[in-house]
């Protein structure tokens, strides 16, 4: 099978040179704004710190995926003495939390690397972060070409979440919905 | 729509429980910017001069600055102000933290509580939604506590508190509020909070702060921060190490004293310990700094790292966040070589809510009262024989207001007075009545003259700035300092420089000429006041040396962020002078005059009665005030003040107090 080369953009994240002073929050929303720099607001930052001053936790966490259901187990993590808990990590925009959500709409937010129009040269949350917690990296990976396989993937995908859902609420009940979404197109 | 600022203040009467928000006049905002400016003009509007500053109808006003919140790099104030217990004038104290962003965010400029709320009780603001909830449960707690509590309470652990300790609630004169890892500790501000029964102020916001002209503005705010990085690889030479780079000092980071501990002095503001500095107390000192120190931290949306969480296994206490001086006011106070000293009791008495200047200082005069006989066995039952055990003894006797401690926690100026049989003469190091940094020094300053006797601030650590502190010997050096030296006002103030030598023609007291000696007075304090109207840190600003905002950008980033029509001429002469006028006149109507304009009677070894004389009517008339100081009718009406002149005029404040001329 074909390789090919792909650019990985990596943000270094060094918890110990965190000074705390959410920069990367005020510079990520400025810079999404319906008009650049319009305005700020940590609240549709798509970074955002953990942060817990005397527990010596100050922790960025960038918006990834939007998830329609939380996690119906929350783990804790002790690193250090200091204690986390699993949502701290989690850079999904869900139910359970308010983080990563636009404050007006309630629509998931995504980091996007700053490649919004026009593409910064490093994300500006690393820019705007002089303690060098946060830093940019590019490499390069080589991965195997997906191409040819996309259709069939799309297939198995889908039967897993059909499955999924025949296994919650029963197979008719599936194909019923199926079927009433059929008449409606 | 309003830009940077948010146009409405909270209107909080503590006595009837009445919450309301105010849309505030645009036209205000600019004649007086915001912050501190802002605040002024409002207890002038507001609180008439007879009011006792722990009653009811003094306003205590937390104003966060015109830019606080916005992308500007260490815009991130909150300006307190109201009248001081202790000065018995206008008191403006600030803070840092994140305390004034979350304000903005929340959708308002300001608190303004009025009134006294008959239980203790704190103040809830989150967005849109604001009342006022029991705080019985946290009498007497400590304010890390009181800001766990209220975090808990309230389930969110990103809520900015800022709240008082014991010390405020029993309205010591020199009670802080504290917030995080910043305090407002300055003229008995906690005090005036605890008279209101007011425990704390917790925020939570999450609405936007908008930008007049936003890619200049950023564009502004880049260069700010390039400029950070350029001056970390690039310290100004010729200074002491703590000097020479931006910030306030940074005292967490940097393990050199040798300068505060040599050219301060130690206990009661008397003695100089030019030895002191040794390698062995270096090695030692460090030692103890590191493992006390857990990690530097910052303020809101500032590169800087000023402060510092403190923990480490030999402390009783739980974890706190430190900043800046204090690890070493107690120690020098107490005369005790021990660092570790310093960060115990510092921890302990910012949980109370004390000011790290001032209460060191009242413990150390206390303890000359004893030893020279004025206090006795009897007001001081079981004191400790050790300094160290004497500064903790003093602390909770003061806090708790307890037996001689009711006294002492008034202040020294009016210790000194209630205790009487002498004790006045021990009162070395006020200025208005309130406590100042121990400095005693040899050759008298002219500029610092000007800016301790008549600054506003009260505080003569900050109200210098950018200006080094000494010359350089070298002429050569100086030429190297003005070259790259964009932030001077003028090519008159970098003439002076180059030509100020510590010895000769071109030195002090008589160097240099009095108009460029007020020309670098008003220059250094006009910076002062853009700061704390625009809630920029001085740390990054009009403290330090070759700081990355100045004369220069800074009516640029104000006209960008807010809106506001702002050139240099229109900012300086206009905006500041007005602001610097009406706190004139506020103080004025509150009885100061020219006697009160001196610094502590020993700063100086060296006095020059007449020549300060001289400085001060020069001084005075420069600023447009008549020979007792007063702003005259002519100036604040220049100034769209002409109300502020008619009420002096009324009041016959114009015609007082000229034959009490005194130099």
């Amino acid at each position: 099978m074909a390789k090919v080369k792909k650019k990985v953009k990596v943000i270094n994240i060094d918890l110990e040179k965190c000074n705390g002073c959410r920069a990367c929050e005020v510079i990520c929303s400025a810079f999404h704004a319906p008009e650049k720099y319009s305005l700020n607001n940590p609240a549709r930052s798509r970074i955002r710190m953990i942060r817990k001053p005397l527990d010596d936790i100050y922790l960025p966490v960038y918006a990834g995926e939007y998830t329609a259901s939380e996690c119906m187990g929350r783990d804790k993590y002790v690193i250090d003495g200091r204690e986390y808990d699993e949502c701290d990590f989690c850079r999904a925009s869900c139910p359970s939390r308010d983080a990563f959500k636009e404050p007006d709409s309630g629509l998931p937010l995504k980091c996007d690397m700053c490649e919004d129009d026009p593409a910064q040269e490093e994300p500006l949350c690393v820019k705007w972060c002089l303690s060098d917690a946060l830093t940019y990296e590019e490499r390069e990976e080589e991965v195997e070409e997906e191409e040819e396989q996309a259709q069939d993937l799309t297939q198995e995908e889908m039967e897993k979440g059909l499955k999924a859902l025949a296994d919650k609420y029963g197979l008719d009940e599936v194909a019923n919905s199926m079927a009433r979404m059929l008449k409606k197109e | 729509m309003r830009y940077a600022e948010t146009g409405y203040n909270l209107e909080i009467d503590l006595s009837s429980g009445n919450i309301e928000k105010i849309e505030t006049d645009p036209a205000i905002t600019e004649l007086h910017l915001g912050g501190l400016g802002t605040n002024a003009r409002i207890l002038w509007d507001r609180v008439p001069p007879e009011t006792a500053p722990l009653s009811p109808e003094n306003l205590l006003i937390f104003g966060t600055g015109l830019l606080a919140g916005t992308p500007a790099p260490g815009a991130n104030r909150t300006i307190v102000t109201t009248y001081s217990p202790q000065t018995l004038l206008l008191a403006y104290s600030m803070m840092g933290g994140f305390w004034a962003p979350e304000l903005k965010h929340a959708g308002y400029d300001k608190v303004i509580f009025s009134g006294r709320s008959p239980e203790l009780v704190y103040l809830w603001i989150n967005n849109d939604q604001v009342e006022i909830r029991d705080a019985s449960h946290l009498q007497g707690k400590g304010v890390v506590e009181t800001e766990e509590l209220i975090k808990r309470e309230l389930e969110d652990q990103d809520i900015q508190i800022a709240s008082i300790g014991l010390a405020g609630e029993n309205t010591v004169y020199y009670a802080s509020i504290e917030h995080a890892r910043s305090s407002a500790s300055r003229a008995g501000i906690g005090a005036v909070m605890g008279s209101k029964n007011l425990k704390a102020v917790a925020v939570r916001g999450t609405k936007d702060i908008n930008i007049a002209q936003p890619k200049k503005f950023i564009g502004l705010c880049n260069e700010v921060l390039d400029y950070i990085q350029w001056r970390a690889e690039n310290p100004v030479k010729n200074v002491p190490p703590i000097l020479a780079g931006l910030g306030s000092p940074q005292e967490m980071a940097i393990h050199d004293e040798a300068w505060h501990t040599t050219a301060f002095s130690w206990g009661n503001a008397r003695y100089r310990r030019k030895g002191f500095w040794t390698e062995e107390v270096e090695e030692e000192w460090s030692n103890i700094q590191d493992s006390a120190v857990q990690r530097l931290i910052s303020c809101y949306n500032c590169p800087m790292k000023c402060g510092a969480i403190i923990a480490y296994p030999s402390l009783e206490l739980s974890k706190y966040m430190m900043k800046c001086y204090s690890k070493l006011t107690y120690v020098m106070g107490a005369m005790v070589d021990d660092l570790d000293f310093g960060f115990r009791i510092a921890g302990l008495a910012q949980g109370y809510g004390v000011d790290s200047y001032t209460a060191p200082q009242v413990m150390a005069f206390a303890i000359e009262l004893y030893e020279n006989g004025i206090l006795t066995d009897e007001d001081l039952p079981d004191f400790p024989p050790d300094s160290e055990g004497r500064f903790f003894y003093l602390l909770e006797k003061i806090v708790h207001r307890e037996g001689i401690g009711d006294v002492l926690a008034n202040g020294v100026y009016w210790a000194a007075r209630q205790i009487g049989k002498g004790a006045e003469a021990y009162d070395s190091n006020t200025i208005k009545k309130h406590e100042q940094i121990p400095i005693k020094l040899s050759m008298l300053n002219p500029i610092f003259f000007l800016l301790h006797s008549t600054g506003e601030k009260i505080n003569i650590t900050q109200i210098e700035g950018q200006l080094p502190q000494a010359p350089f010997p070298e002429k050569e050096d100086r030429e190297e300092f003005v070259k790259d030296w964009i932030q001077a006002p003028s090519e008159n103030i970098k003439d002076f420089f180059v030509k100020w030598e510590p010895r000769g023609e071109y030195a002090f007291p008589y160097f240099p000429d009095f108009q460029t000696a007020c020309e670098l007075v008003e220059w250094q304090e006009t910076m002062h006041y853009i700061d704390d109207s625009t809630g920029i840190c001085a740390g990054l600003s009009s403290f330090p040396i070759k700081p990355p905002y100045h004369i220069h950008n800074l009516p640029t980033l104000i006209s960008a962020g807010s809106g506001l029509e702002v050139d240099k001429e229109k900012l300086w002469n206009k905006i500041v002078k007005r602001n610097r006028s009406l706190l004139r006149a506020i103080n004025s109507r509150r009885g100061l005059r020219r006697k009160d304009d001196r610094p502590p009677e020993d700063h100086w070894k060296k006095r020059f009665p007449e020549h300060e004389a001289k400085l001060l009517d020069e001084y005075y008339k420069f600023k447009g005030w008549n020979e007792e100081g007063i702003p005259t009718r002519e100036t604040l009406k220049s100034l769209d003040l002409d109300f502020v002149g008619e009420d002096l005029e009324k009041r016959g404040i114009y015609n007082h107090g000229q034959s009490e001329k005194e130099s």
